[in-house]
């Protein structure tokens, strides 16, 4: 059909709805057109612009055969308590079929401080594992194989420090670490835009992460230096457009740091991932995961001028919505984890996480993360979304949404390079700001009834309390800061403390690489708190920049 | 608590707070503690610092403080934020930027919301550091955004006044410079280690040339990266430059006098403000007056003459 | 009289997650209060001392990681300890409502969980602020 008979028929379609709106009004509140058809994507060229799977610009996904392959890694993200609870839970997880690891850090470790600082009381082993020094991090890897297995670390401003403390386990089990496999988030940008887990200001922060990615690329190449994430961007409140928009800007200014520290841009770029969140809106997402890969792509050939195919494939990680999991009727959490994971599956990505139904409430139980575990394999196995590559691409709707979500997020890109970069837009409170703003707007269309949440501002009931909820005993932090106080007099202090006085000096000195000083320093079991003092000392403090 | 100012005069920090909140929302009591405060006056040096939105005044008057506090100076600080005109709320963020002098003794930061009132936030600003220089503060700093003519008013009631400024405001610097050069006796750039910066200095400083009048002082054009700490230390002696150049040149005098004039005025207007709010508004009588004017019974001139005598009597 | 309800907004503990307390700090402001709104990884200490600089009739105060039980009564006890006595002193985050006596016993006046319109919260000051 032509397009001016499209157009025709287009118009006779309207003329009807004219006519039917008289006698069924249409509900209120959505953004979408009625109908998509051919005219909504006469732009889109299919070669340059959709293509195939594994040829730029990987709309359709990075690899030739996706899960007709493979699965996705199905990567649970897990860890409370000490060590020793976490190291059971791991092995809980991968006798039950998890292909991946991901470790949670309490915030004490993923702020740098140790378990017995003033400043942890009541944080201990709360939101994570808590990693005081090289010591739990043996336990907490006890009899797993770190050549098996591939482990993702939630861990950012000090993420030197943990990947350090991961080649060291492996040094003890024998693995060397150019077979370590894994992933650290190391994205501190995101830190000051939304998450708050920073320490240092921009600039160290900058070097510590091209120092990551220097030294990796010679000694642990099979590690991802980096998930460069849009999760929290979106849990902080933003769109999907501002969600890719915001992390792409981030990982242009990594690029551009670590090509300014002299590295070349194929050395490193293949080992960039990113993370994206799976929301509620099924078909935006799988657009939005669409767009973020074009998007990519062509940022990395058009303004780094990548040659190697890798360095244009935008591999990610996904995490469904925390933020959209409800306290209320929690049950229908598993439904709305479905849904988000089928998204993510169907907009092709490289490994999941899903949230537990009672998350909105405490950390999850092992029965909750049981069933999450099994929304994926039922997707991954029944459903039939993974048998086809991206089932979506064709699809009027989905494809203009995918042009939508890419020019939008193209448009915040422009702006923020426009102001100097992502470090200068967060420094301005522009990112911040631009979050807060969908984050209130979200909040006010759920109070006006504009949105619906079901079982929060509609169909809800009366239900009793949750019961068999995941409770972190409060002796956690008793038990970790004796431990700690145990392994500190047994160590070889002077080691300790000449490691230190090393780091000490790198830090000092600009040009110095930190991670084999870190390495070195992890070895003697200095504590993770005493290594980020020393780094706290040289670099200062970020001061968070808060515009409401 | 039984009497606010005695208890601020002992050192209660609590007392001091509550002080502020009574002159704040214009409490009974605020006149009477005022009244025992003001002897114990006149001792602090209070400092002004303006600027638009995103100049980093917060985070400079930060680091102001704590060189002030390492030369064992105590410091007060009010910083005000706009109060929103929709809802009459505002979000007081200043005070963020300061975290890590909560808990200094030495330090006291209250913020407070335009509010929006009629001229009455000058005098009320400038009773919240006078019941600060009561307490003991020796240096105070106003802190407020924006040059508009409320922000003059505020920074009038200072000894010193900072401007604030950063590079890549564009145009906006033409638009605000009569402002600033106006009440400037000191320009901070701050985040001068962003392009620009070399360039707003040669434009202030022509600004200045071209401001004509010879004046006795020039207003010094400072460098900053308060969130390096670099230009605080010279900051600090600038402000003890001016400060010695004004009490030498008898300016501080001159400067405390017109502003103990300003104030009584102030004071006197919103008085009679507040006169007219009680007995006329709030009491209905402005309805009928208005009704009988509308109906040319009698004339407003008239009317306006016979409050004011009965004001008076 | 020109009064306004004056809160302290507060993240205690090292918890980054603050999109609950800034959507709760901006419907404050747009209910006609002044909010003082102080950022992450705040201490008790600091919280109740600005608290008490601030002259504030509500602390509100977000903790998502888990450590209300340990933190939020530290801060009722230090802000009662500056002579703060009627300060109206909230909670909200991700709490588990087993939790939500003990907080209470401890001087919490209310605690509100996820899915609380902030007009909701805004009502339960209005109606108990002192």
């Amino acid at each position: 059909m032509s397009n001016e008979k499209i157009q025709a028929e287009l118009e006779k379609y309207e003329a009807n709805v004219a006519k039917a709106l008289a006698k069924f009004p249409e509900r209120k509140n959505i953004p979408e057109q009625r109908l998509y058809t051919p005219l909504d994507i006469q732009g889109d060229d299919y070669a340059d612009e959709i293509s195939f799977p594994g040829v730029y610009p990987y709309t359709r996904g990075v690899q030739p055969t996706m899960y007709r392959g493979r699965f996705w890694t199905m990567r649970m993200y897990a860890g409370f308590s000490t060590a020793e609870e976490s190291n059971k839970r791991y092995r809980y997880l991968i006798e039950s079929g998890a292909t991946g690891l991901s470790c949670a850090f309490d915030l004490p470790t993923q702020i740098g401080y140790d378990s017995d600082d003033p400043i942890s009381e009541g944080e201990v082993g709360k939101v994570g594992v808590a990693i005081d020094s090289l010591a739990d991090m043996e336990v907490l890897f006890d009899k797993i194989d770190l050549g098996k297995v591939s482990t993702s670390m939630t861990i950012n401003a000090p993420a030197s420090v943990l990947l350090a403390m991961y080649i060291a386990v492996g040094e003890k089990q024998g693995v060397p670490a150019d077979q370590l496999k894994g992933t650290i988030q190391n994205d501190i940008l995101k830190e000051y835009a939304a998450r708050g887990t920073y320490i240092f200001p921009p600039r160290p922060s900058m070097r510590l992460i091209t120092n990551i990615f220097a030294y990796c690329s010679k000694n642990v190449p099979k590690w991802n230096t980096i998930s460069i994430s849009g999760y929290h961007i979106r849990e902080a409140g933003s769109t999907a457009a501002q969600e890719i928009a915001f992390t792409i800007a981030d990982g242009i200014a990594y690029c551009e740091a670590a090509i300014k520290a002299g590295l070349d841009v194929d050395s490193f770029a293949g080992r960039l991932s990113f993370f994206w969140n799976a929301h509620n809106n099924v078909l935006e997402e799988v657009a939005k995961f669409r767009a973020s890969r074009r998007i990519w792509a062509k940022v990395m050939k058009e303004r780094f001028h990548a040659q190697k195919a890798k360095s244009m494939m935008l591999r990610f990680h996904t995490q469904t919505a925390g933020s959209m999991l409800t306290a209320q009727q929690p049950n229908n959490n598993i439904v709305r984890v479905a849904l988000q994971t089928a998204a993510a599956v169907m907009g092709g990505t490289q490994s999941l996480h899903t949230n537990s139904r009672d998350e909105a409430l405490a950390l999850p139980t092992a029965e909750a993360v049981m069933i999450a575990l099994r929304t994926q394999q039922i997707v991954a196995y029944e459903s039939g979304l993974a048998d086809v590559i991206d089932p979506l691409a064709g699809s009027y709707y989905v494809e203009a949404m995918t042009d939508r979500i890419e020019k939008e997020a193209m448009e915040y890109i422009q702006k923020i390079d426009d102001m100097g970069g992502a470090v200068d837009a967060i420094e301005k409170g522009y990112i911040q700001k631009e979050i807060q703003d969908s984050a209130y707007k979200w909040q006010m269309d759920v109070e006006s009834g504009a949105k619906t949440i079901v079982g929060v501002n509609k169909f809800q009931i009366e239900e009793e309390p949750p019961k068999g909820l995941l409770r972190v005993d409060a002796s956690v932090g008793v038990k970790q800061t004796a431990q700690l106080h145990e392994m500190k007099a047994k160590r070889d202090n002077a080691a300790v403390q000449k490691a230190l006085t090393d780091l000490k000096t790198a830090c000092e000195d600009e040009n110095e690489n930190l991670m084999p000083h870190i390495l070195n320093a992890v070895r003697t079991y200095a504590t993770l708190g005493e290594i980020c003092g020393v780094m706290r000392k040289v670099f200062g403090e970020y001061e968070a920049h808060v515009s409401l | 608590m039984e009497d606010i100012a005695q208890e601020l005069l002992n050192g209660s920090r609590l007392a001091l707070s509550r002080a502020i909140t009574a002159i704040e929302n214009e409490y009974d009591n605020a006149t009477a503690i005022m009244k025992k405060l003001y002897p114990h006056t006149g001792h602090a040096y209070v400092l002004g610092i303006t600027g638009p939105p995103g100049a980093g005044k917060s985070t400079l008057t930060d680091k102001l403080a704590k060189e002030y506090r390492k030369q064992g100076k105590t410091v007060g600080i009010v910083a005000i934020d706009p109060t929103s005109p929709f809802s009459g709320g505002a979000i007081l963020g200043d005070r963020i930027r300061m975290n890590s002098l909560t808990l200094d003794e030495g330090v006291f930061i209250r913020s407070m919301g335009t509010r929006g009132s009629l001229g009455g936030l000058s005098h009320k600003t400038a009773d919240a550091v006078k019941a600060m220089d009561a307490f003991g503060m020796d240096v105070i700093f106003v802190e407020t955004v924006g040059v508009g003519q409320s922000e003059v008013d505020i920074v009038k009631a200072a000894d010193t006044t900072m401007v604030v400024l950063i590079p890549g405001m564009g145009d906006d610097i033409q638009a605000i410079k009569a402002g600033i050069l106006e009440i400037g006796d000191i320009f901070a750039i701050n985040k001068a280690d962003h392009d620009g910066a070399d360039k707003l200095v040669t434009e202030l400083n022509m600004m200045l040339d071209l401001d004509g009048v010879m004046k006795e002082w020039r207003p010094p054009i400072i460098k900053a990266v308060a969130n390096q700490n670099i230009g605080v230390t010279e900051l600090v002696e600038t402000f003890k430059k001016h400060h010695d150049h004004i009490v030498s040149s008898g300016q501080l005098t001159q400067r405390r006098t017109e502003r103990t004039k300003n104030e009584m005025l102030d004071l006197l207007s919103s008085n009679i403000g507040s006169y007219i709010t009680r007995n006329i508004v709030d009491t209905g009588k402005i309805d009928k007056m208005v009704e009988d004017i509308k109906a040319h019974k009698i004339d407003p001139y008239t009317v306006v003459s016979e409050i004011l005598q009965n004001m008076l009597k | 009289m020109d009064k306004r309800i004056r809160v302290l907004v507060a993240k205690p503990g090292l918890d980054g997650h603050d999109r609950g307390a800034k959507v709760v700090a901006r419907a404050l402001r747009d209910a006609g209060f002044e909010v003082v709104y102080t950022g992450l990884r705040q201490t008790p200490e600091q919280i109740a001392e600005a608290a008490m600089q601030e002259d504030v009739n509500v602390v509100a105060m977000s903790i998502l990681s888990g450590a209300h039980p340990h933190l939020f009564p530290k801060v009722v006890d230090l802000v009662r300890g500056k002579g703060m006595k009627d300060c109206l002193i909230i909670g909200g985050g991700v709490i588990p409502e087993g939790d939500i006596p003990a907080l209470k016993a401890a001087g919490i006046a209310e605690v509100f969980t996820p899915g609380t319109p902030t007009g909701k919260i805004v009502e339960f000051i209005k109606t108990n602020v002192k």
